[in-house]
Protein backbone atom coordinates (compact mmCIF):
# COMPACT_ATOMS: atom_id res chain seq x y z
CA UNK A 1 0.00 0.00 0.00
CA UNK A 2 2.49 2.10 0.92
CA UNK A 3 4.71 1.41 -2.45
CA UNK A 4 1.84 3.35 -3.99
CA UNK A 5 1.01 5.99 -1.00
CA UNK A 6 3.25 8.48 0.03
CA UNK A 7 3.64 8.99 3.70
CA UNK A 8 1.33 12.52 3.47
CA UNK A 9 -1.22 10.34 1.52
CA UNK A 10 -1.04 7.61 4.08
CA UNK A 11 -1.12 10.29 6.84
CA UNK A 12 -4.50 11.82 5.58
CA UNK A 13 -5.98 8.57 5.48
CA UNK A 14 -5.06 7.54 8.79
CA UNK A 15 -6.22 10.75 10.42
CA UNK A 16 -9.62 11.04 7.92
CA UNK A 17 -9.99 7.21 9.50
CA UNK A 18 -9.92 8.86 12.94
CA UNK A 19 -12.73 10.91 12.58
CA UNK A 20 -15.98 10.39 13.67
CA UNK A 21 -18.98 9.14 11.75
CA UNK A 22 -21.66 11.55 11.82
CA UNK A 23 -23.60 10.09 8.81
CA UNK A 24 -27.32 10.00 9.90
CA UNK A 25 -27.11 13.30 11.91
CA UNK A 26 -27.56 16.61 10.80
CA UNK A 27 -24.17 17.92 11.16
CA UNK A 28 -21.59 18.08 8.64
CA UNK A 29 -17.68 17.24 10.01
CA UNK A 30 -15.35 20.18 8.97
CA UNK A 31 -11.94 19.63 11.18
CA UNK A 32 -10.34 18.69 13.85
CA UNK A 33 -10.28 20.96 17.11
CA UNK A 34 -8.59 19.99 20.30
CA UNK A 35 -8.38 16.60 22.45
CA UNK A 36 -10.11 16.26 25.66
CA UNK A 37 -9.26 14.09 28.59
CA UNK A 38 -12.83 11.85 27.82
CA UNK A 39 -12.72 12.79 23.88
CA UNK A 40 -12.50 14.85 20.99
CA UNK A 41 -14.31 18.50 19.75
CA UNK A 42 -14.79 19.11 16.24
CA UNK A 43 -15.87 21.70 14.14
CA UNK A 44 -19.10 20.95 12.06
CA UNK A 45 -22.07 22.71 9.79
CA UNK A 46 -25.53 22.37 10.99
CA UNK A 47 -26.57 21.29 7.88
CA UNK A 48 -30.50 22.50 9.14
CA UNK A 49 -29.72 25.84 11.03
CA UNK A 50 -26.48 26.30 8.30
CA UNK A 51 -24.39 27.88 11.02
CA UNK A 52 -20.93 26.56 12.16
CA UNK A 53 -21.21 24.42 15.55
CA UNK A 54 -18.43 22.80 17.75
CA UNK A 55 -18.93 19.14 18.84
CA UNK A 56 -17.69 17.06 21.50
CA UNK A 57 -17.69 13.53 20.54
CA UNK A 58 -16.78 10.57 23.47
CA UNK A 59 -14.14 7.76 22.48
CA UNK A 60 -15.44 4.99 23.59
CA UNK A 61 -18.93 3.38 22.54
CA UNK A 62 -19.48 1.11 25.62
CA UNK A 63 -22.39 2.33 26.69
CA UNK A 64 -21.67 1.04 30.25
CA UNK A 65 -18.46 3.51 30.48
CA UNK A 66 -18.50 5.79 33.10
CA UNK A 67 -16.93 8.29 31.13
CA UNK A 68 -20.14 7.98 28.52
CA UNK A 69 -22.06 8.97 31.77
CA UNK A 70 -19.66 11.88 32.46
CA UNK A 71 -20.49 13.50 29.03
CA UNK A 72 -24.02 12.89 29.30
CA UNK A 73 -23.87 14.41 32.43
CA UNK A 74 -21.78 17.22 31.12
CA UNK A 75 -24.01 18.37 28.35
CA UNK A 76 -26.91 18.49 30.96
CA UNK A 77 -24.94 20.87 33.11
CA UNK A 78 -24.82 23.01 30.69
CA UNK A 79 -27.91 23.17 28.96
CA UNK A 80 -28.86 23.97 33.36
CA UNK A 81 -26.35 26.58 33.10
CA UNK A 82 -28.14 29.66 30.38
CA UNK A 83 -25.60 32.35 31.41
CA UNK A 84 -23.72 34.36 28.92
CA UNK A 85 -19.76 33.18 30.27
CA UNK A 86 -21.41 29.42 29.43
CA UNK A 87 -21.31 28.08 26.06
CA UNK A 88 -24.35 27.50 25.10
CA UNK A 89 -25.28 23.34 24.37
CA UNK A 90 -27.87 22.62 21.32
CA UNK A 91 -28.59 19.05 20.39
CA UNK A 92 -27.15 15.96 22.29
CA UNK A 93 -27.56 12.56 20.82
CA UNK A 94 -25.50 8.94 20.01
CA UNK A 95 -23.69 8.15 16.81
CA UNK A 96 -24.41 5.35 14.56
CA UNK A 97 -21.23 3.42 16.04
CA UNK A 98 -22.81 4.04 19.87
CA UNK A 99 -20.22 7.28 20.78
CA UNK A 100 -22.55 10.07 22.40
CA UNK A 101 -22.15 13.54 21.56
CA UNK A 102 -23.40 17.04 22.21
CA UNK A 103 -23.59 19.82 20.42
CA UNK A 104 -22.75 23.11 21.09
CA UNK A 105 -21.69 26.68 20.01
CA UNK A 106 -19.05 27.40 17.93
CA UNK A 107 -16.64 29.81 19.76
CA UNK A 108 -13.82 31.92 18.03
CA UNK A 109 -11.24 33.29 20.93
CA UNK A 110 -8.02 32.11 22.57
CA UNK A 111 -7.19 30.45 26.09
CA UNK A 112 -6.81 33.08 28.95
CA UNK A 113 -3.60 32.57 29.02
CA UNK A 114 -2.53 32.85 25.83
CA UNK A 115 -5.05 36.32 25.41
CA UNK A 116 -3.35 37.81 28.30
CA UNK A 117 -0.15 38.90 26.66
CA UNK A 118 -2.21 40.86 24.59
CA UNK A 119 -3.67 42.69 27.88
CA UNK A 120 -0.52 44.41 29.43
CA UNK A 121 -3.24 46.56 32.37
CA UNK A 122 -3.44 45.12 35.50
CA UNK A 123 -7.37 46.56 35.68
CA UNK A 124 -7.89 44.94 32.57
CA UNK A 125 -6.84 41.17 33.75
CA UNK A 126 -8.68 41.80 36.91
CA UNK A 127 -11.81 42.70 34.92
CA UNK A 128 -11.54 39.69 32.77
CA UNK A 129 -11.11 37.34 36.51
CA UNK A 130 -14.31 39.54 37.61
CA UNK A 131 -16.25 38.01 34.85
CA UNK A 132 -14.91 34.54 35.20
CA UNK A 133 -16.10 34.60 39.10
CA UNK A 134 -19.60 35.70 37.88
CA UNK A 135 -19.85 32.85 35.90
CA UNK A 136 -18.73 30.57 39.03
CA UNK A 137 -20.88 32.19 41.11
CA UNK A 138 -23.94 31.83 39.19
CA UNK A 139 -23.18 28.18 38.83
CA UNK A 140 -22.64 27.97 42.10
CA UNK A 141 -25.97 29.39 42.54
CA UNK A 142 -27.31 26.49 40.55
CA UNK A 143 -25.95 24.05 42.93
CA UNK A 144 -23.06 23.33 40.82
CA UNK A 145 -19.45 22.58 41.28
CA UNK A 146 -17.13 23.41 38.40
CA UNK A 147 -14.30 21.43 39.78
CA UNK A 148 -11.62 21.78 37.09
CA UNK A 149 -11.05 25.95 37.02
CA UNK A 150 -7.88 26.51 35.12
CA UNK A 151 -6.30 28.97 32.27
CA UNK A 152 -7.02 26.50 29.50
CA UNK A 153 -10.57 25.96 30.60
CA UNK A 154 -11.15 30.02 30.10
CA UNK A 155 -11.97 31.25 26.53
CA UNK A 156 -12.07 34.54 25.46
CA UNK A 157 -14.32 35.00 22.33
CA UNK A 158 -13.21 37.26 19.43
CA UNK A 159 -15.69 40.09 21.27
CA UNK A 160 -13.87 39.96 24.39
CA UNK A 161 -16.52 37.35 25.83
CA UNK A 162 -15.31 35.38 28.35
CA UNK A 163 -16.13 31.73 28.78
CA UNK A 164 -15.69 29.08 31.09
CA UNK A 165 -15.64 25.64 29.67
CA UNK A 166 -15.41 22.38 29.96
CA UNK A 167 -17.98 21.32 32.95
CA UNK A 168 -16.64 17.41 32.69
CA UNK A 169 -15.95 17.06 36.13
CA UNK A 170 -18.90 19.25 37.48
CA UNK A 171 -19.95 17.86 40.57
CA UNK A 172 -23.96 18.99 41.31
CA UNK A 173 -24.59 19.62 44.95
CA UNK A 174 -27.33 18.40 46.57
CA UNK A 175 -29.18 19.90 49.52
CA UNK A 176 -28.65 17.04 51.75
CA UNK A 177 -25.56 16.81 52.30
CA UNK A 178 -25.57 13.22 53.37
CA UNK A 179 -25.92 12.50 50.13
CA UNK A 180 -23.77 14.32 48.37
CA UNK A 181 -21.15 11.47 47.20
CA UNK A 182 -23.59 10.18 44.98
CA UNK A 183 -24.76 13.20 42.62
CA UNK A 184 -27.43 12.53 40.25
CA UNK A 185 -29.14 14.25 36.94
CA UNK A 186 -32.66 13.61 36.62
CA UNK A 187 -34.66 14.44 32.90
CA UNK A 188 -37.24 13.28 31.68
CA UNK A 189 -35.94 12.56 28.21
CA UNK A 190 -33.62 10.06 27.69
CA UNK A 191 -30.51 10.52 25.79
CA UNK A 192 -29.00 7.10 26.72
CA UNK A 193 -31.54 4.13 25.63
CA UNK A 194 -29.13 1.69 27.68
CA UNK A 195 -29.53 3.72 30.61
CA UNK A 196 -33.01 5.26 30.60
CA UNK A 197 -35.42 2.63 31.87
CA UNK A 198 -37.94 4.60 31.66
CA UNK A 199 -39.87 7.90 31.26
CA UNK A 200 -37.05 9.73 33.52
CA UNK A 201 -33.61 9.18 33.13
CA UNK A 202 -31.31 9.12 36.28
CA UNK A 203 -27.91 8.96 35.83
CA UNK A 204 -25.55 8.66 39.00
CA UNK A 205 -22.13 9.66 38.75
CA UNK A 206 -19.33 7.76 38.99
CA UNK A 207 -17.41 10.44 40.94
CA UNK A 208 -17.08 8.49 44.74
CA UNK A 209 -14.64 9.24 47.68
CA UNK A 210 -11.13 8.26 46.41
CA UNK A 211 -11.38 9.21 43.38
CA UNK A 212 -8.94 11.84 42.41
CA UNK A 213 -10.22 14.32 39.22
CA UNK A 214 -8.93 17.42 38.54
CA UNK A 215 -5.81 19.10 37.43
CA UNK A 216 -2.64 19.37 39.76
CA UNK A 217 -1.73 23.24 40.84
CA UNK A 218 -5.03 24.34 40.09
CA UNK A 219 -7.10 21.41 42.46
CA UNK A 220 -7.93 21.98 45.75
CA UNK A 221 -5.55 20.15 48.67
CA UNK A 222 -9.20 18.41 49.55
CA UNK A 223 -10.02 17.97 45.89
CA UNK A 224 -6.39 15.89 45.47
CA UNK A 225 -7.02 14.04 48.56
CA UNK A 226 -10.02 12.23 46.76
CA UNK A 227 -12.47 14.06 49.12
CA UNK A 228 -15.29 13.98 46.49
CA UNK A 229 -17.83 14.11 48.94
CA UNK A 230 -16.55 17.12 51.05
CA UNK A 231 -16.01 19.21 48.34
CA UNK A 232 -17.60 22.50 48.54
CA UNK A 233 -18.02 26.09 46.87
CA UNK A 234 -14.76 26.55 48.68
CA UNK A 235 -12.56 24.16 46.43
CA UNK A 236 -14.04 25.97 43.31
CA UNK A 237 -12.59 29.14 45.31
CA UNK A 238 -9.17 27.49 45.44
CA UNK A 239 -8.95 27.11 41.86
CA UNK A 240 -9.79 30.81 41.19
CA UNK A 241 -7.27 31.98 43.62
CA UNK A 242 -4.89 29.63 41.46
CA UNK A 243 -6.28 31.23 38.45
CA UNK A 244 -6.16 34.61 39.54
CA UNK A 245 -2.26 34.37 40.43
CA UNK A 246 -1.84 32.91 36.98
CA UNK A 247 -3.83 35.72 35.28
CA UNK A 248 -1.78 38.51 37.55
CA UNK A 249 2.04 37.33 36.37
CA UNK A 250 1.04 35.65 33.05
CA UNK A 251 3.40 37.96 30.47
CA UNK A 252 4.68 37.82 27.03
CA UNK A 253 8.20 38.17 27.51
CA UNK A 254 8.66 35.83 31.07
CA UNK A 255 9.49 39.37 32.82
CA UNK A 256 8.40 38.97 36.32
CA UNK A 257 5.08 41.52 37.32
CA UNK A 258 4.99 43.35 40.49
CA UNK A 259 1.56 42.08 42.03
CA UNK A 260 0.17 44.62 44.40
CA UNK A 261 0.34 43.43 48.15
CA UNK A 262 -3.49 43.90 48.25
CA UNK A 263 -3.79 41.30 45.38
CA UNK A 264 -1.31 38.80 46.36
CA UNK A 265 -2.90 38.63 49.54
CA UNK A 266 -6.82 38.07 47.94
CA UNK A 267 -4.70 34.81 45.50
CA UNK A 268 -3.32 33.75 49.35
CA UNK A 269 -6.77 34.15 50.87
CA UNK A 270 -8.86 32.55 48.29
CA UNK A 271 -5.99 29.54 47.41
CA UNK A 272 -5.74 28.77 51.31
CA UNK A 273 -4.88 25.06 52.62
CA UNK A 274 -7.48 25.14 55.14
CA UNK A 275 -10.53 25.33 53.37
CA UNK A 276 -11.98 27.52 56.57
CA UNK A 277 -9.24 30.42 55.64
CA UNK A 278 -10.67 30.54 52.28
CA UNK A 279 -13.28 33.17 50.66
CA UNK A 280 -16.95 31.55 52.02
CA UNK A 281 -18.09 32.65 48.67
CA UNK A 282 -17.20 33.31 44.68
CA UNK A 283 -19.23 36.52 45.56
CA UNK A 284 -17.30 37.58 48.21
CA UNK A 285 -13.67 37.50 46.85
CA UNK A 286 -15.49 39.34 43.61
CA UNK A 287 -16.51 42.01 45.93
CA UNK A 288 -12.33 42.15 47.42
CA UNK A 289 -11.41 42.19 43.50
CA UNK A 290 -13.96 45.27 42.75
CA UNK A 291 -12.80 47.24 45.74
CA UNK A 292 -8.95 46.45 45.21
CA UNK A 293 -10.31 48.01 41.16
CA UNK A 294 -12.11 51.09 43.32
CA UNK A 295 -9.00 52.01 45.64
CA UNK A 296 -10.45 50.73 48.15
CA UNK A 297 -9.31 48.59 51.11
CA UNK A 298 -9.53 44.59 50.36
CA UNK A 299 -10.72 42.25 53.48
CA UNK A 300 -7.68 39.83 53.08
CA UNK A 301 -4.90 42.57 53.54
CA UNK A 302 -4.98 44.61 56.90
CA UNK A 303 -3.12 47.87 55.48
CA UNK A 304 -0.66 49.96 57.92
CA UNK A 305 -1.00 53.76 57.71
CA UNK A 306 1.41 54.52 54.69
CA UNK A 307 -0.22 52.41 52.76
CA UNK A 308 -3.80 53.94 53.41
CA UNK A 309 -2.23 56.88 52.59
CA UNK A 310 -0.60 55.73 49.23
CA UNK A 311 -3.98 54.35 48.59
CA UNK A 312 -6.35 57.54 49.76
CA UNK A 313 -3.53 59.41 47.07
CA UNK A 314 -4.28 57.11 44.43
CA UNK A 315 -7.60 57.15 44.28
CA UNK A 316 -8.00 61.08 44.60
CA UNK A 317 -4.96 61.60 42.73
CA UNK A 318 -6.27 64.50 40.36
CA UNK A 319 -8.32 65.99 42.65
CA UNK A 320 -5.39 66.48 45.42
CA UNK A 321 -3.33 67.63 42.52
CA UNK A 322 -5.94 70.44 42.00
CA UNK A 323 -6.56 71.14 45.30
CA UNK A 324 -2.52 71.34 46.13
CA UNK A 325 -2.13 73.45 42.87
CA UNK A 326 -5.42 75.50 43.62
CA UNK A 327 -3.66 76.54 47.10
CA UNK A 328 -0.45 77.10 46.39
CA UNK A 329 -1.69 79.48 43.34
CA UNK A 330 -3.73 81.53 46.14
CA UNK A 331 -0.54 81.64 48.51
CA UNK A 332 1.24 82.90 45.84
CA UNK A 333 -1.35 85.82 45.24
CA UNK A 334 -1.61 86.84 48.90
CA UNK A 335 2.04 86.87 49.52
CA UNK A 336 3.01 88.05 45.91
CA UNK A 337 0.33 89.64 44.56
CA UNK A 338 -1.14 92.83 44.08
CA UNK A 339 -2.04 94.73 47.77
CA UNK B 1 -28.44 62.29 43.07
CA UNK B 2 -27.79 62.93 39.34
CA UNK B 3 -24.96 64.35 37.94
CA UNK B 4 -26.21 67.30 36.85
CA UNK B 5 -27.65 68.14 40.83
CA UNK B 6 -24.39 66.98 42.25
CA UNK B 7 -22.56 69.80 39.51
CA UNK B 8 -24.84 72.61 41.17
CA UNK B 9 -23.85 71.75 44.40
CA UNK B 10 -19.87 70.99 44.15
CA UNK B 11 -20.04 74.35 41.53
CA UNK B 12 -22.09 76.60 43.84
CA UNK B 13 -19.80 75.56 46.78
CA UNK B 14 -16.50 75.94 45.08
CA UNK B 15 -17.53 78.98 43.45
CA UNK B 16 -18.29 80.33 46.86
CA UNK B 17 -15.29 79.60 48.53
CA UNK B 18 -13.27 80.54 46.09
CA UNK B 19 -15.02 83.82 46.20
CA UNK B 20 -14.67 83.97 49.62
CA UNK B 21 -10.15 83.92 48.94
CA UNK B 22 -10.88 87.58 47.60
CA UNK B 23 -10.97 88.22 51.13
CA UNK B 24 -7.11 87.92 51.33
CA UNK B 25 -6.74 90.80 48.73
CA UNK B 26 -7.50 93.62 50.78
CA UNK B 27 -8.04 95.92 47.87
CA UNK B 28 -11.60 94.20 46.77
CA UNK B 29 -12.09 93.17 50.21
CA UNK B 30 -15.12 95.87 50.50
CA UNK B 31 -16.51 93.84 47.31
CA UNK B 32 -16.49 90.60 48.48
CA UNK B 33 -20.07 89.70 49.10
CA UNK B 34 -20.51 90.53 45.14
CA UNK B 35 -17.84 88.72 44.68
CA UNK B 36 -19.05 85.51 46.27
CA UNK B 37 -22.45 86.14 44.50
CA UNK B 38 -20.69 86.53 41.25
CA UNK B 39 -18.69 83.25 42.02
CA UNK B 40 -21.27 81.08 43.34
CA UNK B 41 -23.23 81.52 39.82
CA UNK B 42 -20.09 80.78 37.79
CA UNK B 43 -19.86 77.97 40.24
CA UNK B 44 -23.24 77.13 39.38
CA UNK B 45 -22.71 77.40 35.42
CA UNK B 46 -19.94 75.85 35.27
CA UNK B 47 -21.64 72.54 37.29
CA UNK B 48 -24.36 72.45 35.18
CA UNK B 49 -22.28 72.35 32.18
CA UNK B 50 -19.90 69.56 33.87
CA UNK B 51 -22.79 67.53 34.89
CA UNK B 52 -24.75 67.62 31.25
CA UNK B 53 -21.21 66.19 29.96
CA UNK B 54 -20.74 63.74 32.32
CA UNK B 55 -23.77 62.45 31.54
CA UNK B 56 -22.73 62.02 28.07
CA UNK B 57 -18.87 61.26 28.52
CA UNK B 58 -17.42 58.95 30.65
CA UNK B 59 -14.10 59.73 31.27
CA UNK B 60 -12.30 61.14 34.23
CA UNK B 61 -9.69 63.08 32.12
CA UNK B 62 -11.89 64.22 29.51
CA UNK B 63 -14.19 65.68 32.64
CA UNK B 64 -11.50 67.38 34.17
CA UNK B 65 -9.87 69.09 30.83
CA UNK B 66 -13.75 70.25 30.29
CA UNK B 67 -14.21 71.49 33.68
CA UNK B 68 -10.94 73.64 32.95
CA UNK B 69 -11.87 74.96 29.60
CA UNK B 70 -15.74 75.99 31.05
CA UNK B 71 -14.00 77.67 34.28
CA UNK B 72 -11.53 79.55 32.20
CA UNK B 73 -14.08 80.78 29.68
CA UNK B 74 -16.51 82.02 32.44
CA UNK B 75 -13.84 83.08 34.54
CA UNK B 76 -11.75 85.16 31.83
CA UNK B 77 -15.59 86.40 31.23
CA UNK B 78 -15.31 88.08 34.77
CA UNK B 79 -11.93 89.31 34.50
CA UNK B 80 -12.58 90.86 31.05
CA UNK B 81 -15.87 92.52 32.61
CA UNK B 82 -13.34 93.24 35.66
CA UNK B 83 -11.10 95.27 33.46
CA UNK B 84 -8.11 93.58 35.86
CA UNK B 85 -6.86 90.19 37.70
CA UNK B 86 -7.13 88.03 34.85
CA UNK B 87 -4.52 85.56 36.46
CA UNK B 88 -6.31 85.88 40.42
CA UNK B 89 -9.74 85.17 38.40
CA UNK B 90 -8.75 83.01 35.76
CA UNK B 91 -6.23 80.75 37.18
CA UNK B 92 -8.17 79.45 40.05
CA UNK B 93 -11.97 79.71 38.57
CA UNK B 94 -9.94 77.50 35.93
CA UNK B 95 -9.11 74.84 38.32
CA UNK B 96 -12.46 74.95 40.19
CA UNK B 97 -14.06 74.18 36.84
CA UNK B 98 -11.84 71.24 37.03
CA UNK B 99 -12.62 70.38 40.34
CA UNK B 100 -15.81 70.39 39.42
CA UNK B 101 -15.84 68.39 36.05
CA UNK B 102 -13.79 65.32 38.29
CA UNK B 103 -16.46 65.42 40.92
CA UNK B 104 -19.20 64.95 37.72
CA UNK B 105 -17.27 62.23 36.34
CA UNK B 106 -16.47 60.06 40.07
CA UNK B 107 -19.70 60.59 41.86
CA UNK B 108 -23.28 61.54 40.86
CA UNK B 109 -26.02 58.62 39.36
CA UNK B 110 -25.47 58.30 35.41
CA UNK B 111 -28.49 58.75 33.22
CA UNK B 112 -31.44 55.78 33.98
CA UNK B 113 -31.52 53.31 31.54
CA UNK B 114 -34.67 53.62 29.40
CA UNK B 115 -37.29 51.25 29.69
CA UNK B 116 -37.30 48.62 27.23
CA UNK B 117 -40.04 48.58 24.21
CA UNK B 118 -43.13 46.95 24.19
Amino acid sequence: MTAFLNDKAVERLRSVGALSDFSGTRYILQEFLARGGMGAVYAAQDKTLNRRVAIKVLDSADRHDALQERLVREARVLAQLEHPGIVPVHDAGTLADGRVFYVMKFVEGSRIDQFLASVPSLPERLRLFLRICETVSFAHSRGILHRDLKPSNVMVGAFGEVLVMDWGLAKILRPDSNARSEETVRSTEPLLGAVAGGGETQITSVTRDGMILGTPGFMSPEQAQGKSSSLDVRSDIFSLGKLLGTILTQTKNAKAIRVPRALGAICEKAAAENPAGRYASVSALAEDISRYLDGMPVSAYPENFWERAQRFYTRYQAAILLITVYLLMRAAFVFFGRS
Amino acid sequence: MNKIVLGLLVGALLGAIDGGTAWFTPAVRPAIVGIIFGSTFKGLIAGVAAGIFARKVNSVPLGILFGLAVGFVLAFLVAYLQHGYYFEIILPGSIVGGLVGWATQRYGAPVAAAAPAR
